[in-house]
């Protein structure tokens, strides 16, 4: 067996990505969808599979899903119909799953990410609608399925309607499959049809990656890995995995195709172990539903309405804010941030990119240590705006302003209530500073000869002792002016 | 054309379920014919002739999305063989088919 060079070697990598709406109710019952409670209090027998139900499609899981797929540059398709899946695993009490086989709702889109090495277009080949499963708990022996003794079955969640995302194997990078994820995750959020939490479970990424040596046809075997909980762990998962199956290919063993867990704390995956047999899920369509038809006016409205995306604000962003890549991608991630920042921009209205600076390096450090995030934030944004506000005109320093902050932090108070509260302000009073500069040239005559002599980088020693003598109150640009003016030569 | 004990064996399998040898000879006949008959369509020229997706003339049957209520803990465990702290209990799932 012939080894190859590692440089020879290369990446394939196609994401499936499970995202739950939030809709009010389930995909086909009027159950409330809603995270966590109670065990089977969120079913009825539509959702619990009793014989003689039958299901009814939830008109706004058809709009949220089309607006997904419109937002991946979707051809959005005029009939969809659903269909059965066959399977038999106890979290889902009918013994088999609605979702789209032939006819989804929307096909052959795409999305351009803007990575480190250039902008990667990225194939979407289908956005399609499902039912999400129940969740099981296995007791006994590990905890695992596979040595437990039995298991108990929650069926809150059964009957979810959960739109899934398939990737072209276009990317062949992890730090791609990250981005990507982290770009679906902040387009989903703008469109506002889930929470998009992956530790929730609302936004769910499973991979499929090989490795090949270059120019070979054939994709390398398929390694699906799964129970990635975080962007962050998409990134980790798939690193750990490329670089396990190019040692292998190295070191000239043949891969084999296989299911594989991420270990968050170990960083590592292992394989599932499960017995491989082909799976026959006979799918065909669902007599109970009709197919969906998809007007083009309907299918244009909904485009007319899409809210921005983050493409397009951060197009917009640099545009009216100027604001560098890098700024922009931070405050763009989330939704909450980036109303946020708009709304401390608009209140302030000068250069947004003060604002930025305070949001990105203090405001953030504060949420970090608290362990929040923006929306539990005491401060509003035009309370930032404010606190910017006052550093503007002098009525405080940069230092005295983080220490502001930081009381607003705890508070909400308003920036000049802190201001007046601890005695923070600057002394800008010329009359009063005034007295104390004729002071200190007083006491300090050959520095101020100096400045007289045009030696100006002595002004500084100069302000100092004035910042002291004020116990550092003193406004620093008007006592260099003062101090200018009676040492001019 | 034609079905063989072997794939009885297998679709019965996927369905979970146990046939004795009487009804495996009864359903080999039965699948027999059916895929008899889908053999008889699938020789027509079918080109151009769009595929039914369903039998009903009915397009768009939909609800809007509002809550109904859902049934109580008790009332949704009620036909449950075995039920455990609210939750409904089956035996060791077998991850094997």
């Amino acid at each position: 067996m012939s080894v190859a060079p590692p440089h020879t070697l290369e990446t394939t990598i196609g994401l499936e990505i499970h995202v739950e709406l939030a809709t009010a109710s389930k995909m086909f019952c009027g159950c409330k969808v809603a995270f966590g409670g109670e065990p089977n209090t969120r079913t009825c027998p539509v959702c619990l599979g009793l014989p003689g139900s039958l299901p009814v499609v939830n008109e706004r899981a058809i709009e949220y899903t089309t607006r997904i797929g419109v937002a991946f540059n979707c051809s959005i398709a005029k009939r969809s119909l659903f269909a059965r899946k066959n399977y038999f695993y106890p979290d889902m009490p009918k013994n088999y799953q609605i979702t789209q086989y032939e006819l989804p709702l929307a096909t052959q889109g795409h999305l351009t990410l803007d990575g480190e090495s250039g902008a990667v277009s990225v194939g979407v080949t289908r956005v399609h609608l499902e039912e999400d499963t129940g969740g099981s708990l296995h007791v006994g022996g590990s905890g695992r399925i596979a040595d437990s003794e039995y298991s108990l079955e929650d069926y809150n969640r059964a009957g979810t309607p959960l739109v899934e995302i398939v990737t072209e194997p276009d990317l062949h990078t992890a730090e791609q499959a990250r981005l990507f994820v982290a770009e679906l995750r902040a387009i989903v959020e703008a469109l506002g049809v889930s929470d998009v939490r992956m530790e929730e479970g609302s936004l769910r990424v499973d991979a499929n990656i090989s490795v090949r040596r270059a120019g070979e046809v054939e994709h390398g075997a398929k390694v699906e890995v799964k129970n990635m909980n975080s962007i962050r762990s998409v990134g980790r998962a798939l690193e750990h995995e490329e670089e396990r199956q190019r040692k292998a290919l190295e070191a000239g063993e043949t891969l084999v195709q296989e299911t594989r867990h991420f270990d968050e704390k170990t960083g590592t995956t292992s394989s599932l172990r499960t017995k491989e047999y082909a799976f026959d899920y006979r799918y065909f369509p669902e007599p109970d539903l009709v197919p969906f038809e998809a007007a083009d006016e309907w299918v244009e409205a909904l485009r007319a309405s899409q809210p921005e995306l983050p493409a397009e604000r951060r197009v917009r962003w640099k545009q009216t804010y100027g604001l560098p890549p890098g700024d922009v991608a931070v405050l763009a991630s989330s939704k909450a941030t980036a109303a946020w920042f708009e709304a401390a921009a608009l209140a302030y209205g000068g250069d947004a990119k003060k604002i930025v600076n305070w949001i990105i390096a203090d405001l953030f450090g504060l949420l970090n240590e608290a362990g929040i995030d923006l929306t539990e934030c005491k401060i509003a944004p035009a309370q930032l705006a404010g606190l910017v506000g006052l550093v503007d005109d002098g009525a405080i320093s940069g230092k005295q302003a983080k220490e502001v902050l930081g009381h607003m932090f705890k508070t909400g108070d308003d920036a000049a209530e802190v201001v007046q509260d601890k005695g923070l302000e600057q002394e800008s009073d010329t009359a009063v500073l005034d007295a104390v500069v004729e002071e200190v040239i007083a006491e300090n005559p050959e520095a101020a000869d100096k400045v007289r002599a045009g030696q100006l980088n002595t002004i500084g020693f100069l302000v100092g002792r004035v910042m002291r003598k004020t116990g550092g109150s003193a406004n620093p640009k008007l006592v260099t002016e003062l101090l200018r003016t009676k040492l001019a030569g | 054309m034609g079905i063989d004990r072997a794939a009885v064996d297998h679709v019965a399998r996927l369905a979970r379920l146990a046939l004795d040898d009487d009804e495996r000879d009864r359903m080999r006949a039965e699948l027999d014919d059916i895929l008899g008959h889908a053999g008889r369509i699938q020789a027509l020229d079918l080109d151009g002739v769009e595929p039914t997706l369903h039998p009903l003339p009915l397009v768009n049957a939909s609800r809007p999305d509002e809550i109904t209520p859902s049934l109580s803990q008790s009332d949704a465990l009620r036909s449950a063989p075995e039920a455990e702290d609210g939750r409904f209990r089956v035996p060791r799932i077998i991850e094997d088919a």
